[in-house]
């Protein structure tokens, strides 16, 4: 029997941080269903649960796995579960009823490359988008994109601390490279990992709201045999949790959905800012192309190109205010990224026509080079704009 | 508080009476199953505490709203993967999926069928109104050859479920069939399923006067009357025969009751047992 925290140096590749991550934040409950290049996640839980008075489930689907963590959560526990694009489509149904349930939950999805069954074993970073999209009607989720197998442990920790906190999924959108890479990876000790617990309510149960929201606009979660007999759906609901048909029932409930992420931004969102400070041009990345970014803006220094990097570690909800103030000192954005144009099209729209905003992404199945990176800035930014460069 | 001078409803400590009144039609089956179900959560002694009803969508699937237990309206098909997750995780509470035909049959007949043959220790009552009651009485996976419907407005040209013996097949280990006029039967029936250790899935056939009757000119009282006539109580019957056929009369009762571990026990075993 192994302990809930294996601190110490490992050499891991990134799903199995990942898991390791979960075991560490608490989670006991695992709902599975094998798919390449996250199988590794679930075989890991499999293995690693028992040790923590976990349960592990394969289920038949990834509609099945989805909703069984939802189910689970409810009992009071934490939960996970992984995936790639095909599963991730099926589990977009049950993100809807996560959003509408508050129920809180993590969903890693190691990227490949899609659309349909694509390209299993190989990367990319083309569902940003179907994260933040996927399920029908308006939302907030959180979206978190670890570069490295390191950050697959930390910020699986982070994930299930954001999702306890503000009662939403949070997807760890990682992709088959970061996943399959083994790298270093330093787990601290039990006492140095910081987690986030459930706020329980307090009070007289017969007079308990589950949908009234405390200060945070996040309302405290009761468990299955509290005794607060919580009425739970996804149809549109007051406050008690009971379903109205009404205009107005649909405003308030949808506006403190969307307000109890959008008035904590700062709380929220994460980024790694790398020599940005005297920048002209500014590369917006995440993930595995966070990796490149970083190589790219040295060689473009060594060029003598004053190129930084902003490193979105949380990608939903989206930094708007940080690219929009970047917009207004810099010459141009380039955003790399692993997919035809998805996180870039968010840049645009924040940049608007400040100044030019590029892409350098790819269809998938690989990761991008710095030169691309540096040929489109030589290219764009030499000849259209040179003044900008060396000034 | 009920006034001095009036009765308090037996069930009503189990209803969410401000959620009165209900959506169900007059006529329709589905109340008379759910206070059957109340009723039975009653017999049993058990601390309601340790209850909790998971419902799917549907008419039928509105029984979770009414029901003073923490309870789950969740999407379309998924109530049995969710109870599952339920269970699993917190193995000392009793779950009950209350659902309809559609929604655990069409929908959702994957997970039953797993759930079922991994011996969830869940109780699932489908009520079986041979219908979508819901949308407006679309054809289900339990409609009878040629009824009409509004999406088989010439007749149903495909065969409908044999539910107990697909129950059977997959592994259930309780199996029963009721009408919702068998109201004792019924209670008793639900008891049993809920102490039952195991996954156990009773059928419950049911009026929907409004979507199935109606188009197929089957005036309500002339269900119930078929329910009362043209049914057979026949316990242990063999599943395989447990077509519904009202011509040749249908065969209710209890038909499969085996004791089997359950997943969370094995897991427990099985996870003690590791080096
Ligand atoms: C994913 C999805 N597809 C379709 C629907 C529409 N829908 C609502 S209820 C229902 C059928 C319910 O039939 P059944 O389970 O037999 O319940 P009944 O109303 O007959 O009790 C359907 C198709 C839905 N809510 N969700
Ligand atoms: S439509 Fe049918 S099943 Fe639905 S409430 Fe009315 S009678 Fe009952
Ligand atoms: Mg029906």
């Amino acid at each position: 029997m192994k302990p809930k925290v294996l601190t110490g140096e490992h050499f891991i590749n990134g799903d199995i941080a990942c898991a390791e991550g979960a075991i560490a934040a608490g989670c006991t409950f695992f709902g599975a269903y094998p798919i390449t290049p996250a199988t590794e996640v679930a075989e890991r839980m499999s293995e690693r649960l028992p040790d923590v008075c976990g349960v592990f489930i394969q289920m038949e689907d990834e509609i099945a796995a989805m909703t069984s963590i939802l189910g689970a959560a409810w009992t009071g526990v934490k939960t996970m579960t992984a995936t790639s694009g095909p599963g991730f489509s099926l589990m977009m149904e049950t993100v809807g009823l996560s959003v509408v349930t508050e129920t809180p939950c993590v969903v890693v999805n190691v990227q490949r490359g899609g659309p349909s069954t694509g390209l299993p074993t190989m990367g990319a970073q083309a569902d940003m988008m179907q994260a933040k999209w996927g399920s029908h009607g308006d939302y907030e989720i959180i979206a978190i994109a670890p570069s490295s197998p390191q950050e697959m442990f930390d910020l699986t920790i982070e994930a299930f601390n954001l999702s306890e906190k503000y009662r939403v999924p949070v997807f760890i959108m990682s992709d088959e490279v970061v996943g399959h890479m083994s790298e270093k990876v330093v787990i601290p000790e039990a006492k140095e990992i910081k987690t986030i617990a459930r706020i329980k309510p307090r009070g007289r149960k017969d007079q308990f709201k589950p949908f009234q929201p405390e200060e945070n606009g996040v309302p405290p979660m009761p468990a299955i045999g509290d005794g607060y007999n919580v009425h739970v759906t996804g149809l549109t609901h007051d406050e008690q949790g009971y379903p109205v048909m009404s205009v107005e029932a649909q405003k308030d409930m949808m506006g403190r959905l969307l307000s109890k992420i959008r008035d904590n931004l700062d709380d929220i969102i994460r980024t790694e800012e790398y020599l940005l400070d005297d920048a002209d041009i500014v590369i917006v990345s995440y993930g595995v192309s966070a990796r490149t970014a970083f190589t790219a803006v040295d060689m473009a220094r060594e060029m003598g190109i004053r190129v930084g990097l902003l490193r979105l570690i949380t990608v939903w909800p989206f930094p708007e205010e940080m690219i929009r103030d970047l917009s207004k000192r810099v010459k141009g954005f380039v955003t790399v990224e692993i997919n035809m144009g998805q996180i870039s099209r968010e840049v645009q729209r924040c940049v608007g026509s400040n100044v030019p905003s590029y892409l350098v992404g790819h269809a998938g199945g690989t990761v991008i080079t710095p030169d691309e990176v540096i040929n489109l800035i030589k290219e764009v930014f030499m000849v259209t704009n040179h003044h900008c460069i060396n000034k | 508080m009920a006034k001095a001078n009036q009765k308090v409803h037996p069930l009503e400590e189990l209803i969410r009476t401000e959620r009165l009144p209900h959506i169900w039609c007059p006529g329709c089956g589905v109340g008379t199953v759910f206070s059957a179900c109340l009723s039975a959560i009653q017999e049993t002694g058990i601390d309601h505490k340790k209850f909790t009803m998971i419902s799917g969508i549907g008419c039928s699937g509105r029984g979770a709203g009414y029901v003073k237990l923490d309870s789950f309206h969740t999407t379309h098909g998924r109530a049995i993967p969710f109870a599952s997750g339920i269970k699993m995780a917190n193995p000392s509470l009793n779950v009950i999926v209350f659902s309809g035909d559609g929604d655990l049959f069409a929908i959702g007949g994957n997970h039953f069928i797993h759930a079922a043959r991994r011996n969830m220790d869940i109780t699932v009552i489908c009520i079986n109104n041979f219908i979508y009651g819901m949308t407006g009485g679309q054809v289900a996976a339990t409609t009878p050859h040629m009824d009409r419907s509004a999406t088989t407005p010439y007749g149903n040209p495909e065969t409908p479920f044999n539910l107990p013996l697909m129950a059977y097949a997959s592994g259930a280990t309780y199996v029963a069939r009721w009408t919702m006029i068998h109201s004792r039967d019924l209670t008793d029936s639900f008891v049993e399923a809920i102490n039952h250790r195991g996954f156990s899935f009773i059928e419950v056939l049911s009026p929907c006067p409004i979507n199935y009757g109606r188009r197929n000119k089957i005036k309500s009282l002339n269900m119930l009357k078929m329910f009362a006539d043209n049914t057979i109580i026949k316990n242990n019957a063999d599943p395989a025969q447990l077509d519904i056929d009202f011509k040749k009369g249908i065969v209710l009762g209890k038909f499969v009751d085996i004791d089997k571990p359950t997943p969370d026990e094995n897991y427990e075993k099985i996870c003690a047992m590791r080096e």
